[in-house]
């Protein structure tokens, strides 16, 4: 019987992981998808940059950003009596900026799928652009809502170098699944190691798959 | 300047290399077509009105109500709350509803401000009740332009815009919906303004026009004038210029499936209208089907001979054309004839000619046209 506590562990940061970035990522999706600012490409590189980087680099600084030296730890403990490093929220938000493009990409090509048409005409529908958003876009673009969101909850599941990073390995609190796989084959534990592994790979397969399976079905008069 | 309710526009738009400036007061009565050729910024001017041209300068305002006024303030009404309509080119149905819930989008936010326009009646004047349960990617072409002026009317507007509705259908569906438009001012009680390149189209549907060249207005005025006017040469089309005359129905002749018209005193016939006696129709001539002789042409297959006057000769420099106005009882007709001709007939200015009309073309007035007007008369 494997220990559940990593797996439940797992399952909560993805699960917050994703809401937290539906919310944060929308709108910045929202904003590459329509803007004709010029600074659409620092913006749009920026937001790739978790897609290349070594999630040890991406580990390292932020580690450095939560040390109560910084302004941005310090600030936290002053205000929350204690450190965002080696705790979950920290984790919460390594996983935010390192899931970031799996959220925002998939929205951003969906919502320039939309296009400008549909919202012009539920402008002189009478519709305002938050209507609009609700009742036109965010239905046309459902698709992209779910592929990104089932993207992000699994990348998130899968992470290894940035929690190892920022979260360490403490039980209950930022021990995960792909820590305790580790943390297994370490200890030459390798029935346990099995047992998570088999279970990450089957669930990641099942996830791309169900990915995939929805992009090729026919567009039932969306998108 | 009348007391009549008027849209009044002053306004400048620059898209890249393009500007756009155009100075004018819209009547709000029955249908106004803004006409040009592709790249005129007919489309450009509509978006205009309904705001949805965010970079418009300038001033636009609905009889007396202030849309936008760019300087010195900064005021700039959104769509959502100008209460227009828009049928844009393409329809934009919302492809994750049905056409009961495009129309359903539309009610909800009606604005109240315009005719208190009925789902019932508008269901049944657009035939709309067989599609109700259908999505708009399985309906025709046709089908989806009726759904998209139904869902504009029924935001219950205070001016009705269209953007070129009918320009992606074949003639039979454009023919199908022409009247559907031309009743909008005195069914739903909602003036029309209506975007188009097409003189068949112009001619059926408008009372007034305006008429765009390269961002610029050339012309304006009541539709049978402005398509009589010879200086506005390519702005109105050289191959589709014509006329547009009023002629009432005198009677019918059911064995050569004709119906006699009377212009003036002068009898015309056409294929068999449906329609009794002493009903106007309009009718379009375009200046390339009609001829010109000195005298009136004896056993000739053509029945429509008009006697006038020459009022007005343009040569054409670069081609080998004229176009000439002539005065006919009850109207004026366009000619396109060779400038060889006007050499050698001598033509100009006051001279008496027949105007020998190898087509006519029913544009409005009628309900059901009998016979397609296939083949001259």
């Amino acid at each position: 019987m494997p220990e559940l506590g990593p797996v439940l562990l797992t399952l909560a940061l993805a699960t917050i992981t994703t809401l937290l970035l539906l919310i944060i990522g929308t709108p910045l999706a929202w904003w590459l998808a329509y803007t004709r600012s010029r600074f659409k490409p620092v913006i749009e590189a920026v937001t790739a940059l978790p897609l290349v980087l070594p999630p040890t680099v991406l580990g390292f600084y932020l580690l450095v950003l939560f040390s109560p030296n910084a302004s941005l730890g310090s600030f936290w403990v002053t205000v929350t009596g204690t450190t965002l490093a080696f705790s979950f929220t920290g984790l919460v938000v390594a996983s935010m900026l390192y899931s970031l493009p799996f959220m925002v990409q998939p929205l951003q090509t969906a919502f320039e799928a939309v296009g400008r048409e549909p919202l012009e005409a539920a402008a002189t529908l009478g519709a305002s652009p938050r209507d609009a958003f609700y009742s036109v876009a965010a239905p046309m673009a459902t698709r992209g809502f779910i592929t990104a969101s089932v993207l992000t909850f699994a990348h998130t599941i899968g992470e290894f170098g940035v929690v190892l990073m920022v979260g360490g390995n403490i039980p209950g609190r930022t021990k995960v699944i792909s820590i305790a796989i580790y943390e297994h084959v370490e200890t030459l534990n390798y029935g346990e190691a099995h047992v998570l592994s088999a279970g990450l790979l089957v669930f990641s397969f099942a996830v791309l798959f169900a990915v995939y399976a929805l992009n090729r079905r026919a567009p039932l008069h969306v998108g | 300047m009348s007391d009549d309710p008027v849209l009044f526009i002053d306004v400048r738009i620059a898209i890249e290399a393009f500007e756009l400036a155009v100075k004018h007061e819209l009547p709000l009565t029955g249908v106004t077509a803004l006409f040009g050729h592709s790249g005129s910024g007919k489309t450009t001017l509509l978006r205009a009105f309904a705001g949805l041209e965010r970079g418009a300068q300038g001033r636009i305002a609905f009889n007396g109500e202030v849309w936008q006024d760019t300087s010195p303030s900064r005021v700039f009404l959104p769509p959502e709350q100008r209460a227009v309509g828009y049928v844009f080119q393409d329809a934009r149905l919302f492809p994750h509803l049905t056409v009961e819930g495009n129309l359903a989008f539309a009610e909800q936010r009606a604005s109240g401000r315009g005719e208190a326009i009925e789902r019932k009646a508008v269901l049944a004047r657009f035939g709309l009740e067989p599609l109700l349960a259908r999505h708009p990617s399985t309906l025709s072409g046709g089908e989806r332009q009726r759904v998209a002026i139904a869902r504009a009317l029924l935001t219950r507007p205070r001016l009705l815009l269209m953007d070129e509705p009918l320009s992606a259908l074949d003639a039979r569906r454009r023919a199908e919906i022409l009247p559907y438009i031309a009743r909008l001012p005195a069914d739903f009680g909602v003036p029309v303004v209506y975007v188009t390149h097409a003189v068949d189209e112009v001619a059926y549907l408008a009372d007034s026009m305006i008429v765009l060249s390269e961002g610029r207005k050339v012309a304006d005025g009541p539709v049978a004038e402005t398509l009589a006017r010879l200086d506005l040469g390519p702005a109105t089309g050289r191959f589709e210029a014509g006329v547009v005359l009023e002629a009432s129905v005198a009677s019918h002749d059911h064995v050569y499936q004709l119906t006699e018209l009377v212009l003036g005193q002068a009898a015309l016939f056409v294929p068999l209208i449906d329609a009794p006696a002493g009903t106007v129709v309009r009718l379009r001539v375009r200046a390339r089907d009609v001829a010109l002789a000195i005298r009136r042409p004896e056993e000739i297959t053509s029945r429509n001979i008009l006697e006038g006057k020459i009022l007005e000769i343009v040569e054409e420099s670069q081609t080998a054309f004229a176009e000439t106005l002539v005065d006919v009882e009850g109207g004026r007709i366009r000619a396109r004839i060779t400038r060889q001709a006007v050499a050698e007939l001598n033509l100009t200015a006051g001279v008496n000619v027949f105007a020998v009309i190898k087509s006519i073309s029913l544009a409005g007035g009628v309900s059901t046209v009998v016979a397609a007007a296939d083949g001259d008369v």
